[in-house]
């Protein structure tokens, strides 16, 4: 499988890689850690003319503690959220679930900016993002926005992203101390994707749920915010009745389509027991 | 498409050579290289054959372009040996523990390994097992390619050990 010809570009600034973007259009495309574009590059499903390397920009990496707000660079690998300490905790859901992105050797290779820009709702982090209320900075000609992870989701690979906006940074919110979190995924082998995933985080106070976000990975043509689900959670003890309608809730959302993975039915039940697990286990871990 | 000029250390040598941008790293070190160690196997970065050392960390050589390898440090398979021409601890590992049967998957294994080794000297069957799950073997189940790098753990933290 060889992938098309195309003109490579390695940009030493931000402001050259959005120079290029805004010259080649639809032609040019970033390439980060490639592990979702080359494959696709090899199938002839993507054919960008010119493939912009963003390797040389060293300011997209790094993982920094801003007040209240966790940065994270585009270009920081799934290996480097992995072992990030300050991650580890304050907001270790981002560890857990870069740990069940594929492989290791993809994990070396593969970026969170990449991760989340893709628009595959395949992909685990845009998931995880919703679930903690990122947001993703976009800087293109114009300057620079920032648009609610919750917001930026289309359909399968359309995003609020413009043509000649690179994706340069996602913050975060960091979640209360104390707080339960849960990454559950349910995939045939390592290296798939979800059949089903859920994200959760809950805060609880005294006994009582104080906030419940719940987010779902590859059960539709985007990441699913389930709002509704985690509203069934708020001011009960997270019981099993208060479960079960949570379990319901995301279920009611979920549009997965048949695949290799299994039927439409199958995959919408694997939705509701990753809810199940993950509330259980992030309320397990919560501190009262 | 015109070629552009990529300079990289493979193996401890020096190469400069002028690629096509979509000639992938694997084709780069089998076709201009004639290193074949790094195998061609699923081609869809699942099976990890092409595994090689890139600036230390494990990579699927499938799945890189040779110019995103400007001014990396490269190790194959063929680097592995120690420089008197002996087999290193892991490739010995291989060989006494059965750890292969058809050889197809050994390089990208060894590979793997060895990053994991200088990652972690010490580590369980668990986190090899873990640490090797983007390298698919067909032959062995695995059991003896987990006692190969056992081996080479224990033989290197006993050099180690003799040296202090």
């Amino acid at each position: 499988m060889i992938p098309g010809a195309f003109e490579y570009h390695r940009p030493a600034s931000v402001d050259e890689a959005i120079a290029l973007l805004s010259r080649h259009g639809d032609e040019g495309r970033v390439i980060a850690g490639g592990h979702s574009l080359v494959p696709m590059m090899k199938l002839r499903l993507a054919e960008p003319g010119h493939l912009i390397d963003l390797q040389g920009l060293d300011s997209l990496r790094g993982i920094q503690q801003a007040g209240r707000c966790i940065e994270i660079g585009a270009m920081t690998t799934q290996q480097e959220v992995a072992a990030s300490e300050l991650l580890a905790e304050v907001c270790p859901i981002l560890r857990e679930a870069a740990l069940l992105i594929a492989d290791p050797q993809v994990r070396y290779c593969g970026t969170l900016g990449g991760n989340v820009a893709n628009g595959d709702p395949g992909n685990d982090m845009p998931a995880v993002m919703q679930c903690l209320d990122a947001s993703f900075v976009l800087r293109g000609p114009k300057g620079e926005r920032e648009v609610p992870a919750r917001n930026f989701y289309e359909a399968a690979y359309f995003t609020a992203r413009a043509e000649d906006e690179l994706l340069t940074a996602v913050s975060l919110p960091i979640p209360p101390a104390g707080h339960g979190y849960a990454y559950e995924k349910l995939k045939r082998k390592v290296g798939d994707y979800a059949t089903a995933a859920a994200a959760v985080v809950l805060i609880m106070n005294g006994g009582t749920c104080e906030s419940a976000s719940i987010a779902l990975t590859n059960v539709g043509q985007t990441p699913l915010f389930a709002e509704a689900a985690g509203q069934t959670l708020v001011g009960t003890k997270v019981d099993e009745a208060a479960v079960a309608m949570a379990v319901e809730a995301a279920k009611g959302i979920a549009e997965p389509v048949a695949d290799m993975r299994g039927p439409e039915e199958y995959r919408t039940h694997v939705t509701g027991v990753m809810v199940r697990r993950a509330v259980e286990r992030a309320l397990a871990r919560a501190q009262a | 498409m015109s070629k552009i000029p990529v300079k990289m250390t493979v193996n401890g040598r020096a190469v400069d050579e002028l690629v096509e941008p979509r000639l992938l790293l694997v084709h780069f070190l089998r076709g201009k290289l004639n290193l074949t160690g790094p195998h061609v196997g699923c081609e869809t970065s699942h099976c990890g054959a092409c595994t090689v050392d890139l600036d230390g960390m494990s990579v699927k050589s499938c799945t890189v372009f040779a110019v995103q390898a400007e001014g990396a440090e490269i190790t194959t398979v063929e680097g592995m040996a120690n420089a008197d021409g002996s087999l290193s601890a892991l490739q010995e590992g291989f060989m006494q523990e059965h750890g292969l049967q058809c050889g197809y998957c050994t390089p990208g294994m060894i590979m793997r390994a060895h990053r994991l080794l200088q990652e972690n000297a010490n580590p369980s069957d668990e986190e090899i097992r873990w640490e090797l799950s983007g390298n698919l073997c067909r032959c062995t189940g695995y059991q003896n390619i987990v006692k190969a790098v056992r081996y080479a753990a224990d033989k290197l933290n006993a050099q180690r050990e003799a040296a202090e």
